[in-house]
């Protein structure tokens, strides 16, 4: 399968991103308000914290039953009149859809927001298979507009500014008067809401994603805050949820806990506007409903992750808290990781689904700083995946050369102590001399990367041990 | 936190500096004041002979050199009563990290989670262990103070510089906004991602600008040596010191990366 990853050129993207005007204008907007909103929500609830543990515990037990659960869940989605799909790969998932689309002779197909469906890339499927898909989420379908990927989980449109967004209208929604107003972003909702009713209407099928798929029930949920998804799921006559196996919770009662963690976590909000859990097809007895409900299930390598220590990343429920936190996403944005998932959950998942080989520079691109870790409702330990990513990397010689060597050269001398006093007494003797009237260097030979931004401070000179000795253990003996 | 109780403590505990490689090699000025410290507090302090903690090779993924410096470490320091760093960094790698790296050997594993146990970084030391809750110093002027990704994470290093900087006489502190925000530093990501890492630090020393503060402090020194470098780069008068050295009243040597010239007493 080839997967269309620009995560290989990490760091042209990143020096890309870090000179985009537009790009660093919009970050701004994520740096403050998701991280005051969320504080704000989990202050306000005295059991947070033991619900975050809750969460963690009930997502730990789900995945080590996933077996079980997943057949549990298939047969009461069956019993209430759905079908299940088990897609093995991406390609999987895609003909599994358009082959639910071809039975109803599909011409359009509306979206709820699904990072699944842009990680199978079912649009362009879809699109070159004579079926149009429409994004119905607001950012998602901005996005649509633009041929971008989405550059937040939850926020797909956070790269862009208002203006632009203006622009893609003007571009796009040419049978609309030219003159019309757009300059409040209230305007911009309102048309793209009459746009997209129009396009509601129309459609044949309705694919969503689900936060949680439900084993005690064969209940899929989405979390949304448009009701874009109400409107996707229940107008169309064939409703596809697409969700990955790690979507899986056994109880409802275990999906109300997870919800109190999920919006806060995510958006600050005790719960998202709209909440909507479906089971199967329209009974006789529903107002409305779809006539044909399925449910692809997707695994894409997740299964894989089972039983090693990324399985913890499976306890993901997609909140976006650990990007909304992290200072090397607030710096380049969504994009520059290269695929679906950017930022600390990305920066573990990626090299899980798509390689290490190409993604390696993600779980790199850390400081370590744990902020991601610190908010994660499921609590998975980013930095320490990361830092296994990290390991994995080293053992297959994908580490880069000049750090390798770098990294031998400063053990050989880190594990021979006395060796290493000598060397390093002299040269912080020579540093600190050729330093001593400026006090820093503003240029220092292999040293490029830290020099290009600032000034490297100059050694004291003599070391501490030798001083040490000099003053201290001389004098006792 | 991993307070002892005073009735199991020495009346005089023989610590062990960890004095971190970065204080070793480039401002030994942070070791001396650790000294002080801790002696002031009665603790009888030694300095082993030492090179690092590892975390370079353990942060790049090299878990065998990683594992080795780790022995290397316990082995120096497993005969004292308490082992202090003045970095969060380093003793969050001692204290957090280093069971981790012998879960598959149990003689190791036991080894390092003794040391583990009593393992603190200079300030939570004081403050936590010892009880202390003043120090002996002066300092002219507003600091303003950033909290140290390790140590605030992993250590919950948070209130203690905090309580003891508010004893030092003629100190007032000014919190910038963000003090809690990564600088980017992040050990070789500096140099390996250093447009990323430049960036993050614009945004700490714009931070640290507008505090107004004439001096910012950190128990770390890999974050000072970035947050100097930057500052100094651009031009901000900002002068940049360990915590430590306020604390222990030592401020004679010029701030990192100060010229010796211009030393401001």
């Amino acid at each position: 399968m080839t997967v269309h990853s620009t995560s290989p050129q990490f760091k042209q993207n990143a020096a890309r991103a870090l000179n985009d005007v537009q790009l660093q204008k919009a970050l701004g907007n994520v740096k403050q308000g998701f991280i005051d909103k969320r504080q704000m929500a989990a202050d306000k609830l005295p059991e947070f914290e033991a619900l975050r543990d809750s969460a963690r515990d009930i997502k730990n037990h789900t995945l080590e039953h996933l077996d079980l659960y997943l057949e549990s869940y298939e047969e009461k989605v069956k019993a209430s009149g759905g079908h299940v799909h088990f897609a093995r790969d991406a390609a999987e998932a895609r003909d599994i859809i358009l082959n639910i689309c071809r039975e109803t002779n599909a011409r359009t197909v509306t979206k709820g927001k699904s990072m699944i469906s842009e990680e199978i890339e079912i649009n362009h499927h879809l699109e070159a298979n004579g079926i149009t898909p429409v994004e119905t989420d607001l950012g998602e379908y901005i996005i649509q507009l633009r041929n971008e990927l989405p550059s937040h989980i939850i926020a797909p449109a956070v790269h862009l500014n208002a203006t632009q967004v203006e622009e893609d209208f003007r571009r796009v929604h040419t049978h609309l008067d030219a003159k019309r107003d757009l300059s409040e972003p209230v305007q911009l909702l309102t048309e793209a809401r009459a746009v997209l009713r129009e396009r509601f209407l129309a459609a044949d099928v309705g694919i969503t994603g689900a936060n949680f798929l439900v084993a005690e029930t064969g209940t899929s949920i989405i979390v949304t805050n448009e009701g874009n998804g109400d409107l996707t799921q229940i107008l169309p006559k064939t409703h596809i949820v697409l969700a990955s196996i790690e979507k899986l919770v056994p109880t409802l009662e275990d999906v109300s806990q997870l919800l109190r963690v999920l919006a806060r976590s995510a958006t600050g909000q005790e719960l998202s506007v709209y909440t909507t859990f479906s089971t199967g097809p329209r009974r006789s007895t529903d107002a409305d409903g779809p006539e044909n409900y399925h449910v692809v299930i997707l695994d894409n390598g997740r299964s894989s992750m089972l039983g090693t220590a990324f399985e913890e990343m499976l306890r993901c429920i997609r909140c976006g808290a650990c990007m909304n936190h992290c200072p090397v996403y607030h710096a380049v944005g969504g994009h520059a990781y290269g695929w679906v998932y950017p930022g600390p959950m990305g920066a573990v998942l990626t090299p899980s689904l798509i390689g290490v080989d190409k993604a390696g520079h993600l779980p790199n691109a850390s400081t370590f700083c744990g902020r991601c870790e610190s908010v994660c409702p499921v609590r998975i330990p980013l930095p320490k995946l990361m830092r296994h990513w990290r390991e994995r990397e080293f053992e297959r010689h994908l580490t880069p050369a000049t750090v390798r060597s770098g990294l031998q050269l400063w053990g050989f001398f880190a594990k021979r102590p006395t060796l290493y006093r000598f060397a390093t007494r002299a040269a912080m003797g020579a540093l600190g001399f050729a330093g001593r009237q400026r006090g820093r260097f503003s240029w220092l030979p292999m040293a490029k990367g830290w020099t290009k931004y600032r000034d490297f401070p100059a050694p004291q000179g003599e070391t501490f041990q030798q001083r040490w000795k000099r003053e201290r253990k001389g004098a006792r003996a | 936190m991993n307070a002892t109780p005073s009735s199991a403590r020495p009346e005089k505990p023989r610590v062990g500096l960890f004095v971190t490689c970065l204080v070793d090699l480039m401002r030994p000025s942070v070791g001396f004041a650790a000294v002080k410290l801790l002696e002031d507090a009665g603790c009888i302090v030694d300095v082993p002979i030492q090179t690092c903690c590892g975390q370079p090779a353990y942060n790049s993924g090299d878990r065998g050199t990683t594992r080795d410096l780790a022995m290397q470490v316990i082995e120096a320091f497993q005969g004292y009563d308490y082992v202090v760093a003045p970095s969060g960094s380093c003793a969050g790698m001692i204290k957090a990290h280093y069971p981790e790296l012998f879960e598959e050997d149990p003689n190791w594993r036991a080894k390092a989670d003794a040391l583990a146990a009593k393992t603190h970084e200079l300030t939570s030391f004081l403050v936590d262990v010892l009880g202390v809750t003043k120090v002996d110093a002066s300092f002219d002027g507003a600091v303003t103070y950033h909290d140290s990704c390790s140590g605030l994470r992993e250590l919950g290093v948070k209130t203690q510089p905090r309580r003891l900087l508010a004893s030092v006489e003629g100190l007032t502190l000014v919190e910038m906004k963000d003090s809690d925000v990564c600088c980017g530093f992040g050990g070789t990501f500096a140099v390996k991602y250093s447009d990323i890492s430049g960036a993050i630090v614009e945004a700490k020393t714009r931070n640290i600008d507008e505090a107004h503060a004439p001096t910012v402090l950190a128990g770390d020194l890999g974050c000072l040596m970035n947050m100097a470098g930057k500052l100094s780069r651009d031009g901000r008068p900002i002068q940049v010191r360990h915590v430590a050295e306020v604390l222990a009243g030592m401020t004679d040597e010029p701030p990192i990366g100060a010229a010796k010239a211009n030393a401001i007493k």
